[in-house]
């Protein structure tokens, strides 16, 4: 594999909450490739907004970085002064909010709030920002004439496409979108995804998308991160998490969402049991108390394991996947625990 | 098959509604001003519930000094009098004793009535909407309309200078601000889910306001009531100061327009005028403390 | 043969349903807008006893305003709704109150649904307060629906405030107050769609398990069609306030006919590696509820397009087992 863009090592990010702290990301490692989409995969609460976040230093007042390296062309974003950090954000790596509307002023049109980003952080003049916003809006596929709406006037899909002009300003290499398509409809979301891909391909840009699901995972990304309760689950190649998920959590994921291309006499099964609680995290592996294939020894800290190359997996059992795999395509697997 | 023996159902215990509806106010003890207020309120209270056993004199009679003189304009601690008298010879320290007592009626009759006819009718406006809640807006801004004190002033004179037709101006004028406010909050918790799962449920529309609404606005309520109050204590101050005020009963407005009529600050008496303008400043602003804490405790975020 | 009931089959009679809505005003009216949104406009359609019928839209297409319309939470502004054969515009008052615990809504929103400051034990009395269920029987039917959606060890729940809940347990809970007064018709409006997708499975088995057991009949609304194929046997697409196709859920998934539904079936996400990633048949932009086109709703966004479409509006026509408005038909 040639160098990464973006390699996290060790990444622990904590939050504190009265008195105690909550470990949201607690030891998380990966590797974005340049030129690539990385689905970032997880239920709420697993800690992958707050990975997202780091990784720009944007985070809540309550929150720190605590340990690990976040490593970008060299640098460790982790450590690096705030200045030197706050002239990378948007030029090099550029964040698409999942709620465009908030990210949008709503009494400013958006040339204005596009134009300040150019002229501000890229240093444009009036008519370069004008010229590169119309160019903006044409890649993103909205008519330049929109420019001077307010956010209002705009659809949902369409403000998530203006939400990814804004990140798209200043040419940056690296985007991190926080499920951009959640709060929208099917075709919205399928349009929004292919131009997402398209923009990806043609500006050879890296894109790191965190979803819960895996679905758009399916459809857009070549890798994936699996997160639960903090720690990096899975993750390797789109196909192989998918095709062959190697850690019981991907394999419960799998299970649990509708195919339409599938039988339709097939059950979805749920993943019975909440993520536990990360102030106060179950001992040895987190999925143990929602696991069908736990054992004893998985009350110890379960190693990361490479099923293949480029395939780590956070799990005790992770040399027998393969048979773990038909196990979990049964429903009856799931349900003698719940 | 051995008996397992079921593991008994604990019933839990059910706060108390006492505990409960405490709980409901939601009184703002975590804020130090809030408590600095709610503590002064206890004193003032006090004083007013007391108020007989505290006073030294009739706070109307006209006093003498053994020396069978008028006890007009004496120094505190003169023949025992503690804060000294008036320019009639009457006691200054009970006058100021007794004023705690119609303050309080003033200002708690008053909190009470802007309170609850401003809840009720921005319930009303706010849950039923369309054409009720169009009268009563109207009528909102028709109340708004009204110069506060004018009004006051006016009425009193008109039905007769007495403490409960000030408090019956008031109520007719500042509801409007707190059904105003909560008419707005009413707006949003109408569309919450839980209002709508209560429709559904069956639950007539006066059940679902006292159930599922009416709590929730109920710190707003006190908020505007706790308003109410300095601005109740004010306005009888005021009103008595320009001399509209009831003549029979005791009040720091009274007092203050006494003093002011005696000339008390030409005669250097600052122990007759000072006192209840300390205390209409500490009860008002007591008000306002308490006020703080409650908008704390609603819009936590402008804390910030 | 034997008719043991002498019900109807038919319990859901739709006939040319509308909601317009007045918006905007006058301001809106000088600049030449559109003052009237037609959420629901001329909607007709007949729901047989223990069926399951899947409402399937984008936001905007009136399914959620047509739930409502089911449900007697927004008048008609024309057309009818027969319930059982009643008008629902004539149910009032004690009628209305026997309607309301006939039919039911499954809330899209559990974090929303419940009053937090309730217990699930008073959430639940709510509705059997309410249908005059003595005190004495309350506790045993709260415990038995909450058996009936599955939420292990019932008691345990009964002094809990909502938010000591997960997602999956409260929307156990609103299925629980739904079904409490054992209701013949259920609204499920998106019932998962504020789930994590781990605990989604779960709540969608409950509501088929407890749909079959009680005989219910639902509609299932949403815009995500792998989610109805897998609760309802038949689907209603609608469009801008107004039905595209309706016919048998598998016939729609795989072969949709409406120019809409293709649409429709391509953009659902599946989760395999290998999938099509061909263009959507449908043009940009999104569906103006204020400003629809004339003749067919869809024809600005419809590949296949052509002048009859702007200047007709497409009736349902049967093709098959299905109905379809469209002009192609």
């Amino acid at each position: 594999m040639t160098e990464p863009l973006l390699s996290v090592r060790d990444l622990r990010v904590s939050y504190q909450v009265g008195r105690s702290f909550v470990h949201a990301v607690d030891g998380a490692s990966f590797d974005i490739p340049k030129g690539s989409i990385t689905g970032l995969v997880g239920e709420s609460g697993c800690g992958k907004t707050t990975v997202a976040r780091a990784l720009t230093r944007v985070i809540a007042d309550n929150a720190a970085i605590t340990g690990g390296e976040i490593l970008f062309e060299g640098r460790d974003l982790a450590k690096l002064p705030e200045r030197e950090m706050n002239a990378l954000r948007w030029r090099d790596i550029a964040f698409v909010p999942q709620s465009a509307m908030n990210s949008l002023d709503p009494v400013y049109t958006v040339e204005y709030q596009l134009g300040e980003v150019l002229r501000r952080r890229g240093g444009m003049d009036r008519r370069q920002a004008r010229k590169r916003s119309e160019e903006l809006f044409e890649m993103v596929g909205i008519d330049a004439n929109r420019l001077n709406d307010y956010p209002h006037q705009f659809s949902g899909g369409m403000r998530q496409r203006v939400a990814i002009a804004l990140a798209l300003a200043l040419n940056p290499k690296l985007i991190i979108a926080d499920e951009p398509v959640t709060a929208l409809d099917v075709i919205v979301q399928r349009q929004i995804l292919d131009q997402l891909k398209e923009l990806q391909v043609r500006l050879g840009l890296s894109v790191i998308l965190v979803t819960h699901d895996i679905s758009v995972v399916a459809y857009i990304c070549d890798r994936t991160v699996v997160m639960y309760a903090g720690k990096v689950a899975e993750s390797g190649t789109m196909q192989a998490a998918l095709t062959a998920p190697s850690h019981p959590y991907t394999m419960g994921l799998r299970n649990a969402f509708p195919d339409l291309q599938g039988a339709a006499s097939g059950v979805l099964t749920p993943i019975e049991g909440a993520p536990p609680n990360l102030a106060n995290p179950p001992a040895g592996c987190r999925f143990k108390p929602r696991c069908p294939f736990a054992l004893d020894v998985c009350g110890s800290e379960p190693p990361v394991v490479d099923v293949a190359p480029d395939h780590p997996v956070l799990c005790h059992r992770a040399r027998e996947s393969a048979a773990l795999r038909i196990e979990a395509a049964k429903t009856e697997t799931w349900m003698a625990r719940a | 098959m051995p008996e397992i023996a079921a593991p008994a159902i604990i019933k839990p215990r059910r706060p108390n509604i006492l505990a409960r509806m405490f709980r409901t106010l939601r009184l703002p003890v975590n804020d130090p001003f809030a408590v600095a207020g709610l503590l002064i309120y206890l004193v003032f209270i006090a004083t007013a519930v007391f108020a007989d056993q505290i006073t030294t004199h009739d706070p109307t009679e006209i006093l003498y000094t053994p020396s069978y003189d008028l006890a007009a304009d004496l120094r505190p601690g003169q023949d025992g009098f503690i804060m000294g008298t008036t320019s009639l010879g009457r006691d200054i320290f009970s006058q100021l004793v007794y004023g705690s007592r119609s303050a309080l009626l003033i200002g708690v009759t008053a909190a009470f009535m802007v309170a609850l006819i401003g809840s009720i009718i921005g319930l009303v406006a706010g849950y039923f909407g369309r054409l009720v809640d169009a009268v009563l807006m109207r009528l909102a801004d028709i109340a708004f309309g009204i110069p506060f004190l004018p009004f006051v002033i006016v009425l009193a004179a008109f039905l007769q200078p007495s403490i409960w037709n000030v408090v019956i101006a008031m109520a007719l004028v500042l509801w409007r601000d707190t059904a105003r406010v909560i008419r707005s909050q009413v707006l949003t918790l109408r569309t919450r889910g839980y209002v709508e799962a209560a429709r559904v449920a069956g639950s007539s529309d006066f059940k679902i306001i006292v159930r599922h609404i009416a709590p929730n606005i109920l710190p707003l309520s006190f908020l505007y009531g706790s308003i109410a109050i300095g601005w109740a204590i004010l306005t009888e101050a005021s009103i008595s100061f320009l001399g509209f005020g009831d003549p029979d009963s005791i009040s720091w407005g009274y007092m203050l327009q006494d003093a002011f009529a005696s000339q008390a600050l030409a005669k250097q008496a600052y122990y007759w005028f000072v006192p209840p303008g300390i205390c209409i400043i500490l009860v008002v602003s007591a008000g306002f403390f308490i006020t703080r804490g409650y908008e704390n405790i609603l819009f936590p975020k402008l804390n910030r | 043969m034997n008719i043991v009931t002498k019900k109807p089959e038919v319990l859901v009679s739709v006939h040319e349903a509308r909601l317009h809505y007045q918006v905007g005003g006058a301001f809106a009216a000088m600049r030449g807008k559109s003052t009237v949104v037609k959420a629901v406009d001329g909607v007709t359609f007949d729901i047989r006893r223990g069926e399951s019928v899947g409402l399937l839209g984008e936001s905007g297409c009136g399914k959620t305003s047509m739930g409502r319309l089911l449900l007697k939470l927004e008048d008609t502004t024309g057309g009818s709704i027969h319930f059982d054969g009643e008008e629902l515009g004539e149910v009032r008052r004690h009628r209305l109150k026997k309607f309301r615990s006939r039919a039911q809504l499954i809330f899209q929103n559990p974090f929303d649904a419940i009053n937090p400051r309730f217990t699930i034990r008073a959430t639940l009395s709510e509705p059997l307060e309410n249908a005059g269920i003595p005190r004495s029987e309350r506790e045993d039917r709260i415990i038995k629906a909450l058996e009936l959606v599955r939420l292990p060890e019932p008691e345990q729940f009964l002094d809990r405030y909502p938010h000591q809940l997960s997602g999956g347990q409260l929307q156990r809970v609103v299925m629980a107050r739904a079904l409490i007064l054992q209701p013949e018709f259920v609204v499920a409006d998106e019932p998962v769609s504020m789930l994590d997708v781990s605990v989604r499975a779960g709540v969608l088995n409950v509501f088929r398990d407890v749909r079959d057991r009680l005989g219910l009949t639902a509609i299932y609304i949403s815009h995500d069609l792998a989610l109805v194929r897998y609760v309802c046997e038949r689907t209603i697409v609608m469009y801008l306030g107004r039905i595209m196709e309706d016919g048998p859920t598998e016939d729609i998934v795989h072969e949709p006919l409406h120019p809409y539904t293709k649409a429709l079936v391509a953009a659902v996400p599946v989760p395999n590696p290998d999938q099509s990633h061909d263009p959507l048949p449908i043009g940009r932009g999104a569906p103006d509820p204020r400003n629809p086109p004339s003749g067919c709703v869809f024809r600005d966004r419809c590949p296949s397009a052509h002048a009859r479409c702007a200047s007709e509006v497409p009736q349902p026509r049967p093709v098959g087992s299905r109905l379809v408005a469209c002009h192609l038909f």
